[in-house]
């Protein structure tokens, strides 16, 4: 019987690339964690030692050397819920236009380059942007609807964009299925198609609320107090917000010595609320994955 | 009586004819299979019944298609009452991601019927009529998905049936079964008959002697022969039919 050709080195070969291959994808993927973590871990270890309850529930005293920073979480705070309240229906809306009803063609690709464009202007344009519209030509002056407004132009087209990917993502066949019952377009997307695209398209607000509440570039000619010692009462007020805070303590002021470990708590609280906001996004998620019955 | 009457229908997707003059009449109570090989329009022809094609971008068609005497192309024709009474089922099994119940009750529900006992009774109707009640009666609230292949196929002819359409379009629709499942379907369809005018494409052409009384063939978009199917597989008159059926090509 005739021997086979296959030359033995070459397998021994095959497996090595194939170790060393494999171990280089993990070595990267796994430096991705260790950054993660040391970012963390440093701001943790920073920050900790200034949070507590008083820091969180007080305003800065001493030209911001000392007390808290609740007007700051407050601001924030605000400053995401306005924005979503703009941002969401716009950006959902839109996508579901682009992929559902729009003819197909030169309109959605206008659209779609156009969305890539704004979400490619540096978030400092749209700063300059909201100052001229919303603060000056309508008249919001410096104020937190002025500077949600801002901010939610600044996350639209990131809400458009997964939003027409969870779209996109569901087959035609569920479309099809509906409308030979005689169901209109309207109804399918209602009854079949966002229910099945929700989990993924909260997956995209959350992404927009954590650019938004991270954002310092669109609020400081819209919205940001340097110093304000009180809660705002209205959406035509000034706030303050933490990434403003953050970066106002860590480059003026009169101590810098004392604001250091301030600075790393408004950080640390950032990131945890950020966190917070994830997980509850993820909880969400999960009750939406189980109302839709996939399995 | 014809329930279909087609008449010199072309249909072009963009610049391409997929469809060449066709001429056919379906009478009412009857299985019809469409064969042919691949690409040859026969599924383009069974989605023009409910007018599914409408949902394709650039695509053109010509021609009549008359059910029940009415031209379901004329103008002001409402597409979505149309599809009530024309129902299809799909290639693959296409259940929505709802209970099984929920499934069965879309069809009425996007229809506008809300009295929940009418809608109980029906569902539990059309499951019966689909064959499938038995096997699902205990766990209607369970998820559609957590059906085989073969129950969930039988699910969606339940669904079709649900809003009482007369005819039920059928395209491929054991294609992605198993026999046994296949078997069933098939035994669903001679069940139908009765009260179902039934259009059916399969590639499978037993499938096709089993179920249906008349065939057509089809290829490249042209309608070659359509006949008694004891006559098409036994006595062809065209010798492209014969070739395509005794499987020297397709």
């Amino acid at each position: 019987m005739e021997k086979n050709k296959f030359p033995q080195s070459y397998d021994k070969r095959k497996r090595r690339s194939q170790k060393i291959a494999f171990g280089i994808f993990s070595l990267f993927s796994f430096s991705i964690v260790i950054i993660l973590f040391s970012i963390l871990g440093f701001i943790v270890y920073k920050g900790i030692g200034v949070i507590n309850w008083n820091f969180i529930t007080t305003e800065p005293t001493d030209g911001m050397t000392a007390g808290g920073i609740w007007p700051a979480i407050v601001g924030t705070f605000y400053l995401m819920l306005g924005s979503a309240i703009f941002a969401f229906p716009v950006g959902i809306m839109s996508g579901i236009y682009m992929n559902e009803y729009a003819p197909n063609g030169k309109i959605v690709k206008f659209i779609r380059v156009m969305t890539n464009n704004l979400s490619g202007i540096p978030s400092i344009v749209f700063g300059l942007f909201g100052m001229t519209l919303f603060v000056n030509y309508l008249g919001f002056g410096d104020s937190i609807l002025a500077g949600s407004l801002t901010l939610g132009l600044l996350c639209v087209p990131l809400v458009i964009r997964t939003t027409e990917e969870a779209l996109k993502a569901i087959p035609n066949t569920f479309r099809e299925g509906s409308r030979a019952l005689g169901a209109t377009k309207l109804q399918t997307i209602r009854r079949v198609i966002l229910p099945i695209a929700t989990p993924n398209i909260i997956t995209g607000l959350i992404l927009a609320l954590g650019r938004v509440s991270g954002e310092t570039a669109p609020i400081l000619f819209t919205c940001a107090a340097y110093f304000l010692p009180k809660i705002p009462t209205s959406i035509f007020d000034q706030c303050m917000a933490l990434p403003y805070h953050l970066y106002v303590i860590s480059t003026s002021g009169t101590d810098m010595e004392a604001q250091l470990p301030i600075a790393y708590g408004t950080a640390l609280v950032l990131i945890i609320i950020i966190l917070v906001v994830n997980l509850l996004a993820n909880a969400l998620r999960k009750y939406f994955s189980k109302k839709v019955k996939m399995n | 009586m014809n329930k279909i009457d087609v008449k010199d229908v072309n249909f072009y997707y963009g610049n391409f004819q997929a469809l060449k003059g066709i001429n056919m009449q379906i009478q009412e109570k009857s299985v019809v299979a469409f064969i042919g090989p691949s690409g040859c329009g026969k599924s383009t022809f069974l989605r023009l019944f409910n007018r599914m094609n409408d949902l394709i971008p650039d695509t053109r068609m010509e021609g009549q298609i008359l059910i029940d005497n009415e031209d379901i192309y004329a103008k002001g024709v409402p597409v979505d009452e149309l599809r009530k009474r024309v129902g299809m089922v799909f290639q693959r099994p296409n259940p929505f991601p709802k209970s099984i119940f929920e499934n069965v009750a879309y069809g009425l529900r996007v229809n506008g019927i809300k009295d929940n006992e009418f809608i109980r009774h029906r569902v539990e109707e059309t499951l019966k009529g689909a064959a499938l009640w038995d096997e699902v009666k205990d766990k209607l609230k369970e998820s559609a998905f957590a059906l085989s292949g073969g129950q969930q196929q039988r699910l969606c002819i339940a669904r079709a049936m649900a809003v009482s359409p007369s005819v039920l379009l059928m395209d491929e629709p054991a294609s992605a079964l198993d026999p046994i499942s296949t078997a069933k379907v098939e035994e669903l369809i001679h069940e139908l008959k009765k009260d179902y005018t039934i259009v059916i494409v399969t590639h499978n052409m037993q499938q096709a002697a089993r179920v249906s009384d008349k065939t057509a063939y089809f290829y490249l978009g042209e309608m070659i022969e359509f006949d008694n199917t004891k006559k098409i597989f036994t006595n062809p008159s065209q010798i492209s039919t014969q070739n395509y059926i005794t499987g020297r090509f397709g």
